[in-house]
């Protein structure tokens, strides 16, 4: 069955329309890399898909194992194996990242009909995970990002998605901001975690973490659409000659919807 | 606001008092009306001495020649100080537990309060006073052992009396305010505390204030002595039934810490907040709260202030004595059509004193809390050092939050660090949490106690636990 399917979605944030028209389709065990300038919707595609409310679909579809995604709450896509690792993550102060991760994850295995994890298990559970993303301890202590630095942040996130193991995780722009050591460190996280049963969508602006995380699929995304799809060779190009060719192709067809109507 | 956002926290906003149940038993009360006639009647039920009345009729005099003090940020219809009654107390007089009314005891269980054999298991001794009188007091004998003496204010006056009368009033003066005076008059029961010098307290002291009698105004007086190097931590808590009326709490702690003595009190004050939809009833809560720090003693004020209509309340140190250290820990919640003023003074009269400030104002609803502190560094106090933060968080759009510090340095030395704050719970935060499984209701929740976390890591233990719940469910009742 098909993981994610998106149709012909259209999304308007305060009278402005950022996504025009976006079709997209996962399935399972699939890496997908979204790639696109500055300010072509990609967070907000992401945030769509988390359920943030104040982007207002005006239509389109989303169907997410089957199921109408629209329709749910964020903390219901979450249980049903949603993940969204955040370009910015937030800050909660005075709740420990340990805290945090536990109600979450005792939260999702309830949905699923599973006991609540003690909190010795969940540690043990939980170290296990931190070596992955070489993630130092101390941190599950400080309040949730609060103080982390910016590649701290990134890491956290990733661990997240390795203790609550998703079945579609979303990372916006997880490699910005990190020096090459951290970004190898994040990516051996995710392929670590790819599985038949996964699908990713890797956000990026930039093609070396498609170096390690190798996508089946790139898109490149422009004002609010994909554009162009293909396999990885696609990502190198955009690398190489940038958007300007996909925002003059664009542009020029808009033109010309334009004048035909 | 998503809808459903709004949904869950309307839902908590609306919670009902849990603790707003009426008790069934005989009381013997006073008509409503203040004069010199009830105040004698009044001490005389009580078998109190001469010098007593006299001090609670200079008192009477006093306030007669003052007025309702008008500066707080709040709105409250005035208050008939002749309607309301002075005394009320259970018919049947007491000696031992067993004879405490079984109705009152059930209260107190409904109230979750470990009268009993629960004490010994928690560890806590117990004064509870429900009206006012001081219904019973727990584990005398083995605090007695230690020099200890944890008993109600009437038994003091009675029992204690030199040292009622060296130290009452010496901190809080009969004239201080227009309700301490009040207080001062009329008083009917309250605690007692002294610890010898050098004697560290062996268990926490703790004292659950009940008002259950309608019309009724409740005015407690709680004295705390700190010998020498003595060492006692002390909890309040309160409840109130659910009544259409307001009724009136004017209560007067002293604390006195001797040279190296420490002195702990927390508060967790859960009085009837009115109704939640009209903001109709609830509890009036003018109190004054202030201790003297000597020589290198401590004074730590902690408070959990989630209940009463009206909350004005500045819990005070001063810091007399050279190396003194004065604290304030404060967590008040306003939702629905409540109105806090609250913060604290901290007087530096000696050198090398401390304090600290940590404020953590929420307001929820259409409620409004105001932080009002004083930070006073005198002439002579040489490296005096402040810290202070104020911190506040608004849940929803028609709730206010409001900081006055008023900061008087009069001694070119003095340290002084102030941080402030606002913040809303924030979508982003709320969002966060969603995506991750947590649904808005436990997230709320979540985010506000990390909000107070460094005002609950002061409160004793089982009291952080029971802080931390009561906040839920008055955010699940006032969080919105
Ligand atoms: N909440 C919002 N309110 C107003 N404008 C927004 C909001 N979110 C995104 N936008 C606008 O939508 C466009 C796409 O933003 P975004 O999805 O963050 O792009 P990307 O992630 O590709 O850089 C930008 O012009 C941005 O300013
Ligand atoms: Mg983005």
């Amino acid at each position: 069955m098909t993981m994610l399917e998106i149709k012909d979605l259209h999304v308007r944030v305060e009278d402005k329309e950022i996504l025009k028209g976006l079709s997209l389709t996962i399935n399972p065990g699939e890496v997908h890399a979204v790639m696109g300038p500055n300010g072509s919707g990609k967070s907000t595609l992401a945030q769509v898909l988390a359920g943030k409310d104040e982007y207002e679909i005006t239509s389109g579809e989303i169907r997410y194992k089957g199921e109408d995604l629209i329709e749910q709450a964020p903390e219901e896509r979450a249980r049903e194996g949603l993940f969204l690792a955040f370009q910015y993550p937030v800050e909660i102060p005075g709740v420990s990242n340990v805290y945090f991760l536990k109600a979450a994850l005792n939260a999702i295995r309830k949905h699923r009909g599973l006991e609540e994890m003690d909190a010795m298990d969940f540690l043990t559970y939980v170290r296990e995970k931190m070596k992955m993303v070489q993630m130092d301890e101390t941190l599950l202590q400080r309040p949730v990002n609060e103080g982390f630095s910016g590649g701290e942040k990134k890491r956290n996130e990733i661990f997240h998605l390795s203790v609550l193991d998703p079945t579609l995780a979303v990372l916006d722009e997880t490699d910005s901001g990190l020096d090459i050591d951290a970004l190898k460190i994040v990516s051996d996280g995710v392929n670590s975690l790819r599985s038949p049963e996964r699908a990713f969508i890797v956000i990026t602006h930039y093609q070396r973490l498609l170096n390690y995380i190798e996508p089946d699929r790139v898109h490149a995304m422009v004002d609010g659409r994909i554009v162009e799809s293909g396999g990885k060779e696609l990502a190198l190009k955009l690398e190489d000659k940038g958007y300007a060719w996909l925002e003059e192709r664009v542009a020029a067809a808009d033109a010309a919807a334009a004048s035909g109507a | 606001m998503p809808p459903e956002t709004q949904d869950v926290l309307d839902e908590r906003v609306g919670r009902a008092y849990e603790a707003g149940f009426v008790t069934d038993v005989e009381q013997d009360t006073f008509e409503p009306g203040l004069d010199e006639g009830v105040i004698a009647r009044l001490s005389a039920l009580k078998q109190e001495p001469q010098w007593m009345l006299d001090w609670r009729l200079k008192a009477y005099q006093n306030w007669l020649k003052m007025h309702e003090p008008t500066w707080a940020n709040i709105k409250y219809e005035p208050i008939d100080y002749q309607s309301i009654s002075y005394y009320s107390a259970p018919k049947k007089s007491l000696n031992s537990l067993d004879e405490v009314d079984p109705e009152i005891l059930a209260t107190y269980e409904k109230l979750g309060i470990p009268l009993l054999e629960q004490q010994m298991l928690a560890g806590v001794a117990v004064d509870a006073v429900f009206d006012s009188v001081s219904v019973a007091t727990t584990f005398k004998a083995k605090l007695a052992e230690a020099g200890v003496i944890f008993c109600s204010m009437s038994e003091a006056i009675r029992d204690h009396g030199d040292l009622v009368r060296q130290y009452l009033g010496s901190v809080v003066p009969r004239g201080d305010n227009f309700f301490a005076a009040l207080n001062s008059a009329v008083f009917s029961d309250g605690s007692f505390v002294y610890v010898p010098k050098g004697v560290r307290c062996p268990m926490e002291l703790s004292t659950y204030f009940r008002i259950n009698a309608s019309n009724t105004g409740q005015f407690e007086r709680t004295l705390i002595i700190a010998e020498e190097g003595a060492h006692v931590s002390y909890l309040e808590g309160c409840t109130a039934p659910m009544r259409d009326e307001n009724q009136l709490h004017a209560a007067v702690v002293e604390l006195y810490a001797a040279e190296g003595a420490t002195i702990k009190y927390s508060t967790v004050q859960n009085w009837y907040p009115g109704d939640p939809e009209t903001g109709k009833g609830g509890i009036f809560n003018f109190v004054t709260k202030r201790g003297v720090a000597e020589r290198r003693a401590k004074i730590s004020w902690t408070q959990v202030e989630t209940g009463s209509a009206i909350t004005w309340k500045y819990p005070s140190v001063i810091l007399k004595g050279d190396d003194s250290v004065g604290e304030f820990y404060s967590v008040a919640l306003s939702k629905a059509y409540q109105q806090a003023d609250t913060g604290t003074k901290m007087i530096h009269v000696g050198k090398n004193t401390t304090s600290t400030i940590i404020s953590k104002g929420i307001s929820a609803g259409f409620g409004q809390n105001t932080y009002r502190g004083q930070v006073k560094i005198l002439r002579d106090a040489e490296n005096a050092r402040n810290f202070s933060q104020c911190d506040s968080m608004l849940i929803g759009d028609k709730c206010g939050a409001h900081t006055f510090p008023y900061i008087d340095v009069q001694n070119p030395t003095a340290q002084m660090e102030h941080e402030a704050s606002t913040s809303k719970v924030g979508e982003d935060q709320l969002f966060y949490c969603n995506s991750r499984g947590i649904d808005t209701e436990d997230a709320v929740g979540m985010i506000v106690n990390g909000f107070c976390k460094e005002v609950f890591n002061e409160l004793p233990m089982e009291f952080a636990v029971e802080a931390r719940k009561l906040l839920e469910i008055s955010l699940e009742g006032s969080v919105g």
